[in-house]
This record gives structure tokens, sequence and C-alpha cells, in this order.
């Protein structure tokens, strides 16, 4: 047998050209590439925030930090407040779930719901994240700003630095701003896939893809929460 | 193994590759990420604050239930369980290198800790 005619066999294996070896379609694998670039950014961020974190000998305490649900009380709840905003955003993320769901059996009116239901759910949040922002001013935090010592000696449990309050208060709302900017953007392409759904774009083209899509990015929205809700609020 | 593989149109993508994900495998999945929440929870709120567990345990435990937490939202709700395994390597990929990347940077904030003028 000659090399020739081995170079002449026709290969079969996933590899060897002819086929898609991921088998996915190609604005899927578009949008894995865009959040695998999105989970370099915010790992860059929070990785940031963690050594800056190892590095200070103090840190504000977060259950002192976070321990008011705005509206209701301004002391003595830790975490209540953002556990509400963490189920709130699971919640979405099935709502999401579901509507890709729905749109495996093509059934538009169920999509319609389920798409509605996560447009609430993400509006819940970003409601949530507002009042949680508004309350955190009142108390003197803001990019470049910390509050007076006083206030800062009820947020610390050992010795108050200022530096570390800074650090704490810039990485807290670049984090949570730039998380919460891709929950609004993940709220507008989701009310765009909500009208082009009710517009019958889906049914016409034959497959609900687009949501799976859309879906996708929520569901890495949510992702990155679950990331942030462990490094700011429980560590 | 004469398997005639034609590119892969829309409509035999959108029926051929999605079997797996009901919607009871769905609110399972929201069950389980509800429960590690709520220990995360009961870490937080008591079992800490009682002196159960040293904070230093407690956040080794937080990462690895958040880790799990990713785990079933990539794997279920963003369905890669259900891709082929050469998309799911080149994915592990990225977050081996994002874990390296944070392990390398917690030793320089450890050594920073040790060796900066106290701020």
């Amino acid at each position: 047998m000659s090399s020739l005619s081995q170079l002449d066999q026709v290969k079969t294996t996933p590899w060897s050209g002819g086929r898609s070896p991921w088998s996915v379609e190609y604005g899927k694998i578009m949008m894995w590439f865009f959040l695998v670039s999105d989970a370099f950014t915010f790992s860059s961020l929070l990785i940031y925030y963690g050594a800056q974190r190892f590095s200070k000998f103090t840190w504000p305490d977060p259950d002192l930090v976070f321990q008011s649900i705005p509206g209701i009380t301004d002391s003595g709840a830790p975490l209540v407040f953002v556990g509400i905003m963490t189920f709130i955003l699971i919640m979405s993320s099935v709502t999401m779930v579901l509507a890709v769901e729905a749109g495996h059996r093509r059934s538009k009116k169920e999509v319609v719901w389920w798409m509605i239901a996560t447009i609430i759910g993400g509006l819940m949040f970003l409601g949530c994240q507002a009042a949680e922002w508004t309350h955190l001013f009142h108390e003197g935090f803001g990019w470049g700003k910390i509050p007076t010592m006083e206030t800062l000696h009820h947020l610390f449990t050992g010795e108050v630095s200022t530096v570390s309050a800074l650090q704490f208060s810039n990485l807290f709302f670049t984090i949570t701003g730039f998380h919460g900017f891709h929950v609004f953007s993940g709220v507008i392409i989701n009310i765009i896939i909500l009208c082009m759904t009710i517009n019958g774009t889906f049914e016409k083209r034959g497959h609900y893809l687009m949501v799976e899509k859309v879906g996708l990015y929520w569901h890495f929205v949510d992702l990155v929460w679950v990331f942030v809700f462990t490094f700011f609020y429980l560590v | 193994m004469s398997e005639i593989h034609t590119d892969h149109s829309h409509d035999e993508h959108a029926h051929g590759e999605h079997a797996g994900l009901d919607k009871k495998k769905i609110w399972q999945v929201f069950g389980i990420l509800l429960a590690i929440t709520v220990i995360e929870f009961i870490i937080a709120l008591v079992l800490i604050p009682g002196g159960h567990m040293s904070q230093h345990i407690g956040n080794f435990v937080y990462i690895a239930l958040t880790l799990l937490k990713a785990f079933y939202i990539v794997a279920y709700f963003m369905h890669l369980k259900y891709e082929k395994i050469g998309l799911q390597l080149s994915l592990t990929v990225v977050f081996v290198f994002i874990f390296y990347f944070i392990v390398l940077m917690l030793i320089e904030g450890g050594y920073l800790h040790l060796h900066m003028p106290l701020v």
C-alpha cells in the first residue's frame, strides 16, 4: 500500500471536515464567544476586588454595611434585601428557561407570557438595586466618596481604614453598576424579543432560536450575580 | 458508520438536539439553586455569628457553594450539559484560565498584605 492511497482514504472523524464538530448554530456560538469575553471583563473586576481586599488589614463588614431594607427598616436586617434580589434574579432565570422550553414546542402564547415574566423580574431587580444604591448614597458612599468617620465606626468590626472604605465604595459601585448595566441591556433585548414574538417573526421563521440566544445572555447575567453576591455580601 | 452529515439546517437543530430539559427538570434545578442560597444564608446569619464556624472556613464553603450554583446555571439553564463535548471542553478552558488568574492575584494580594506599609 503506498502512502498516496492512505491519503486518499476518506476520514470520518468529527474534526476532519465536512461537518460541524460542535453542532451549534452560528448565532449561539457567537453569543458564547461574547459571553466568554464578558466573563473575562467581570472576572478581572472581581479579581481586582479580591486582591485589594486580601491586601488590606481591615475591610467594611458586609453584615454591617448591608443591613437595611429600603422603605422598611434602616438597620437590623443583614442580607435580607440582597436575598430578595438574588431570589428575583434566579426566578427570572427560571422564567427565561421556561420561555426557551416553550419555544422548542413553538407555543407562541407561552413564550410571550414567560418573556413578560422575565422582563418583570429584570425590572424588579433594577428597582431593588436603585433602592439599595440610594440608601448607600444617603449614608455617604459614592464613587470617590466615603461616609464620615463617625458612620464608618459602625461599619467596621475592627480598626477603621479610610483607604479600605474608599476601595470598597469605588469597587462596589463600579462592579454592581456594570452588572446592573448588563441587567438593563438584558431587559431591553428581552423587550425587543418579546415584540418580535408577538409580531410572529419567529413563528414565520419556524424556530425560536433567538429566544435561546437571549436566554444565554440572561443566564450569564444571573451567573455573574451569583459571584457578586458571594464576594460582596457573604465573604 | 456511514451517517450522512449535511450542514445542520436551523430546523434540524431546533428539533434534534434539545431533548433532556423538560419543565420538571427546570423546577428541580431551581429548587437546588434556592436550597444552596438558603444554606449560604444559614451560614452567614446563624453558623458564623453563633461561633459554630469560623469566617475563614465559611469563606471556603461560600466559594464551593457558589461554584456549585455556577455549575447548575451553566450546565442546565445555559444548556451546556446537552452540547457536544468539543464545545464543553473549549469553554471549560476559559474558566481554567480565570481560576488560574484568581489564584495568582490572591497570592499577590497576600504578598501586599505582608509587605505594604500599614494604611
